[in-house]
Order: structure tokens, then sequence, then C-alpha cells
């Protein structure tokens, strides 16, 4: 989406200050595109393109995609989730009002959201100790995750059964030896 | 000549091993409750048939080879080298049960580096792991830790001489109380006590950084197992780096290095005598190993110029090296950057206090500080000898809980393990460069696998060629049990081959 502002210069305005209002507002379009266009048409890196080349990709606005896994780590206005792409997880600096987004966080018993994130890459981040991390500004929601369901597995639970009766047995067995 | 080994050798040694095989087993009703209060049945049921299937096993041992026989040296070093192995075989059932190790040799590359404290990993979507699984990683490192043979002989085995030839086969010569069970059991009095601590305190520091209250507690518990027992597995595939928190990095350090230090020294400081910490041999050498690791892994960072600042430097590289040092093998960076973002000079610092390790009768592995300190008076002794008058009478002494005078013996046995080290950390090596892995990153990793820390580069992986996974195993068997019972193994199927 691109934002276009209208400038509306005052009759009283000179020229100049016409000109000026024009570049500014010529320097926010820019600023704005910058990150829609980012986040509309820039391919997702891997984790693993990340992490190996990560002084190329250090302090530039990256795109990564992944799951949601674990805890949403409140701290202030910020948050720390960590997002696993499937090879490796890679911590995210999140506000809280753009964490609002993820619905589930991947464990045993869910499949946790899917996002696009779309920040700042750092290779050894000089706010969090040196941390390979990523500093969001975009979110945006590929995937809601859910609730998995646990099936019991039938053929575990009757092997569990065989081999109670098989101990059972062999329990019986020894008293018997032993007596 | 070598004799055969008799029937009754092997009764004996059918007997112990049973009885080890259903103490590991009875642990795994641990996880089982775990499970239950999670209500993961599928894992229950995992913990379950492993259960099984251990006490089978223990049960028709016993049995089978039933005597009222004592061990002898050379039976209870074999008992204790089967027992890893058939803890490991064991201990893996129920991982490869869960469906996220690809074989179920994978499995038991884990379940040996769990068992032996290395914390090498081949697990896969371990952040969709069941609570009783990832229990039952950090739960072994914490049997492990404190010795498989150690958890017989404190709940499961009443007094028997035979004891403390299983005791030392574990790599232990101490004692620390003049009963052996005592010892054990002091051993687990210290561990029960400072995982009630680590647990609160780390479970305290989650909460306040924004994780849930069970997670939180949950991670402190299984975090804490895996720092004291030195260790290095953690709940969630991103290792320390997942907690993004200064607090839970400080507590792990101070975790790891109570772990490193001798439950010797912990008996001492527990009994009011807390200067040993400042005299002792040990803490001395780990203190002067640290300082001059950090120094050159220090200098080698700040040439790579990876942390612009000196506080990232030192969090990060100071970090690694105490996990490394100390055989825990936690980690704040990702495998692969130590190998893009590190420099060799870096990693070589690493890579040394990855082979020193920590004290003896601790819950480390590699030379240990004992050793390193024996080896450095040694080299003093005689460079004194060298410069003083040859009438001159040179004693050295060190200090280890009382003042004790240098030995040749003590030397030979410190440097006889200390090259039964090298050669099994030149081992990896070269197997690691045989499959086509460059030298520094095969060393890095056959270093950590032998010394029992848990650091990788990146070598460690599911698609690494199935020799190199075998080899790994056997470092991390034959490091943690200080070669003694392996050796002994290795001649009891000599003589069962080639004895008359």
């Amino acid at each position: 989406m691109i934002v276009k502002l209208k400038v509306k210069s005052p009759k009283r305005k000179t020229k100049t200050q016409n000109l000026k209002l024009l570049a500014l507002s010529f320097g926010f379009t820019l600023f704005v595109l910058r990150f829609t266009l980012a986040a509309s048409f820039a391919q997702s890196v891997s984790s693993t393109e990340l992490i190996r080349n990560a002084k190329q990709y250090d302090g530039k606005i990256v795109v990564y995609e992944g799951e949601v896994i674990g805890d949403i780590m409140k701290r202030g206005d910020n948050s720390w989730v960590n997002i696993n792409d499937g090879n490796n997880a890679i911590g995210v600096w999140i506000s809280n009002s753009l964490a609002k987004e993820i619905t589930y966080t991947g464990s045993y018993k869910a499949k946790g959201s899917w996002v696009e994130i779309t920040g700042i890459f750092h290779r050894a981040c000089p706010e969090h100790g040196g941390d390979l991390d990523i500093h969001a500004q975009a979110i945006r929601k590929t995937g809601t995750g859910k609730i998995i369901i646990e099936k019991l597995n039938i053929g575990k639970r009757n092997f569990a059964v065989i081999l109670i009766g098989a101990l059972g047995l062999i329990w019986i067995l020894t008293l018997l030896k032993s007596k | 000549m070598i004799l055969r080994p008799r029937l009754e050798d092997i009764k004996i040694i059918g007997f112990y091993l049973g009885k080890i095989i259903i103490g590991l087993g009875l642990t795994m009703l641990v996880p089982i409750l775990i499970g239950l209060a999670f209500q993961e049945s599928n894992p229950v049921l995992d913990f379950l048939i492993a259960l099984e299937i251990t006490l089978i096993f223990g049960l028709i041992l016993t049995k089978l080879c039933f005597t009222e026989k004592d061990l002898n040296w050379m039976q209870g070093m074999i008992v204790v080298s089967l027992s890893w192995l058939a803890a490991m075989l064991l201990g893996a059932i129920p991982l490869w049960l869960s469906g996220h190790w690809k074989s179920f040799l994978d499995a038991c590359f884990d379940s040996m580096s769990g068992f032996a404290t290395t914390g090498l990993v081949l697990v896969q979507d371990l952040d969709h792991m069941s609570y009783a699984h990832n229990f039952w990683r950090h739960l072994i490192m914490f049997i492990g830790g404190q010795g498989i043979v150690i958890v017989a002989l404190s709940f499961f085995v009443k007094g028997f001489s035979g004891a403390f030839k299983m005791y030392v086969g574990e790599g232990r010569d101490e004692r620390i109380l003049p009963n052996v069970i005592s010892t054990s059991r002091f051993i687990w009095l210290v561990s029960i006590v400072f995982l009630i601590l680590g647990t609160l305190a780390l479970g305290i520091v989650g909460i306040l950084n924004g994780m849930k209250t069970v997670n939180a507690f949950f991670h402190g518990a299984c975090v804490f197992m895996a720092a004291f027992d030195t260790g290095g597995f953690a709940p969630q595939s991103q290792n320390i780096l997942y907690y993004h928190s200064l607090a839970f990095e400080i507590i792990t350090v101070m975790i790891m290095i109570l772990g490193a230090m001798n439950f010797k020294l912990h008996y001492h400081i527990w009994t009011g005598n807390r200067k040993e910490i400042f005299r002792n041999i040990e803490t001395v050498a780990l203190f002067i190993t640290i300082m001059i690791t950090f120094f050159i892994t220090a200098i080698g960072l700040s040439q790579s110029g990876t942390y612009p600042q000196a506080i990232m430097l030192f969090r990060k590289g100071f970090y690694q090296l105490v996990s490394g040092h100390t055989g825990t093998g936690f980690q704040t960076i990702y495998a692969g950057q130590f190998i893009n973002e590190w420099n060799h000079f870096a990693m070589f610092g690493v890579i040394c206090a990855m082979a020193f390790g920590g004290s003896v009768c601790s819950t480390t592995g590699a030379i240990k500080m004992l050793r390193i300190g024996i080896i450095f008076k040694a080299l003093i002794e005689d460079t004194k000898r060298i410069i003083m008058p040859e009438r001159a009478i040179v004693v050295q002494k060190f200090h280890h809980i009382k003042e004790v005078f240098l030995e040749d013996r003590q030397v030979r046995t410190a440097l006889m393990i200390t090259l039964a080290y090298l050669v099994l950390y030149a081992l990896g090596a070269v197997v690691g460069m045989f499959y086509g892995y460059p030298f520094l990153n095969s060393l890095f990793e056959s270093t950590s696998a032998a010394a029992n820390v848990g650091l990788s580069c990146g070598v460690t992986s599911v698609g690494m060629p199935t020799a190199l996974k075998f080899t790994y195993i056997f470092q991390m068997w034959a490091g943690r049990l200080e070669f003694m019972s392996v050796f002994t193994l290795i001649g009891f199927f000599v003589a069962v081959v080639k004895g008359k």
C-alpha cells in the first residue's frame, strides 16, 4: 500500500516553504514505501541463511517467516517471541501491540501461529547483549495455528499391555523359583 | 598367559548389572508421573513400554545370574562399563518411541549424550516435545552426572564392599565419607538441595522474564539439572538463547561453576571449612585456566570484530568459555556462529577450556583440574631440581583438602590420564577429517564429545556419517568413565576370545 500525503499550503506561505513541505512529504512517502514494499514483495530469508551470512544482513531490513514457539515473554512495552522456520528458531523483539496478532504458540499440544516478520536483523544486537535477533517493525499472520488434540496410539497401548503380562509372568516365575 | 573368564565371573557381572538396570528402570516412573500431570497419554505409554522392557531385562539377569558373592575389581569395572551401555540402549527406548529422533541410533546418541552429561543433540523438532520426554532428557543428565551406579548404590543396593569398586569405575576415586554408600547419599543430598534452590531461582527469573508460571518452573528444573550436572541440554532448540535474559545467564554460570566443583570441596564448605575454596589446588587451577583461556578467546573475538562493544564481547565470550570449561555446553550463540563469526584464535581458547574440564569427583568430564595442577607442580619441581644444587632436596606440596606431598606415582597417573584424553580428542578429530570436515571443526566437536562438554560448531547433525556418530558415542562413554572400566571391558573380551 502506498501512502501519499496531500499538503495544502496556505496562501501566505512563500514558495520556499512550499518546496520544503513538498520535499518532506516526498521523503515521508519514500519512508513508508520502503517498509510496505519490503513487506509486500521481499522474499523471506531462512534462519540458516541469516545465521550463515549474518554479516551481510546485519542492520538490514529482512523478512523472516516461521512458527511462534514457546512463551511470549513480555518485557515492558515489548516482548520476546521465538520464531522457528523449521531449521532454527530466532528471537524476535516485538512491540506488545504487534504481538497481539499471535494466537497460539507452538508446543507439544499446540501448533503455533505462523507469522511473517519484517524487521531489522542484528548479527550482534547492541541493545540485547550481542544476541542474534530481529527487531520487528511489522507482523503478518500467515497461519493461525491450532490446539493439537492427542489421539491415543492403539498400537503402543496394546504393546504396553502385552509387556505388562510378560513382566507379570516373569515376576511370578522368579517368586516361585526363589521359594 | 591370559585366563579365560569363568562362568562365575559372568554370573556375578550379570547379577549386579541386572540390579542396576532395575534401578534405572524405576527412574522412568518420574517421567510417567510428569506425563500424567500434564495429561500426555502417548508419552506415558512410551515410558511405560520402556519401563516394562527395562524391568524384564533386569529381572531376567538377576534371576539367571543370581549370586551372593561380592564383586572383585575386574568385575566391578565391567559392571560399570556395561551399565552405561545398557543405560544408553534402554534410556533411548522412550526417546525413539516419541518420534523426535530419526533412527534408534540417533536416540542412542542423545541418550549417551545425556547420561554422559555431554549435551550434543540429534533431536528433531524439540520445540514440540512433550513435557514427559523433555523431563527425561534432563533427568538422565542428573542421573548420569551423579553416576548411574551411584543411583543404584544410594537407593537399591545395601552396603557391600564391591560398591567402592563400582564407584571408582565411574571415574571417581575420592571418598568423601568413609563409607561409599554414605558418600553416594551425600552427593545426592547436595544435588537435591541445590536442585530446589536452583529451580526456585531460575523459575522466579523465568516468571519475571514473562514466562508462564508452570513453564518457568519446568524450565527452571530442567535447566538446573543440565547446568549442575554440567550436561548442556535445554528444553528448547535455541538452548539458553531462548530466554534472552542476562539474569538467567548469570544464574546458570553460577550453577555451572558449582557443578564443576569437587563434591569433597562441597562437603568441606558445607561443614564450615570455607577457606578451602581459596586454597584448594583445583579451585586455584580452575580460576587460572578460566582467566587464561578467556584472555585467548577475548583476543580472538576482538580481532574478529563480531562484538563491537566490550560488554557484548564479555557476555558472549565468557558465557561460552565457562560453559565449555565446566563441561556444560550451554550456548547463547548458534552453532554456526562459532565457525562464521568467531575466528580461529577464539575457538582455540574454547577448545583448550573444554579440554581442561572441571574438578575430579564432580560431574564434569575432561582432563580435570587436579591433574592439570599436579602436572604443573611436577613441572615446577623438575625446574627447581635443575636450578638448585645437586645436593638440595626438592620437595613439592599441593593443597587438596589437606597438604599433600607430590609423589611420582601421582604425576605418572595424572600424565597417563591426560595422555589418554589427548589421544581420545585426536581420535574424533581424525575421524571427522576423514569424512571431510575441516581440521578446526573436527577438533572442536571431537574435544566437545570426549570431554563431555556439548558445545557444537555444527558438525553434530542428523546427516553426519554413521561412523562419526559411533565415534562420538564411544568418546562420550570412554571420556565419562575415564578409561579404566572401558579398558577393563576391552581386556575382558580379549580374554574371552584368547584366554585359556
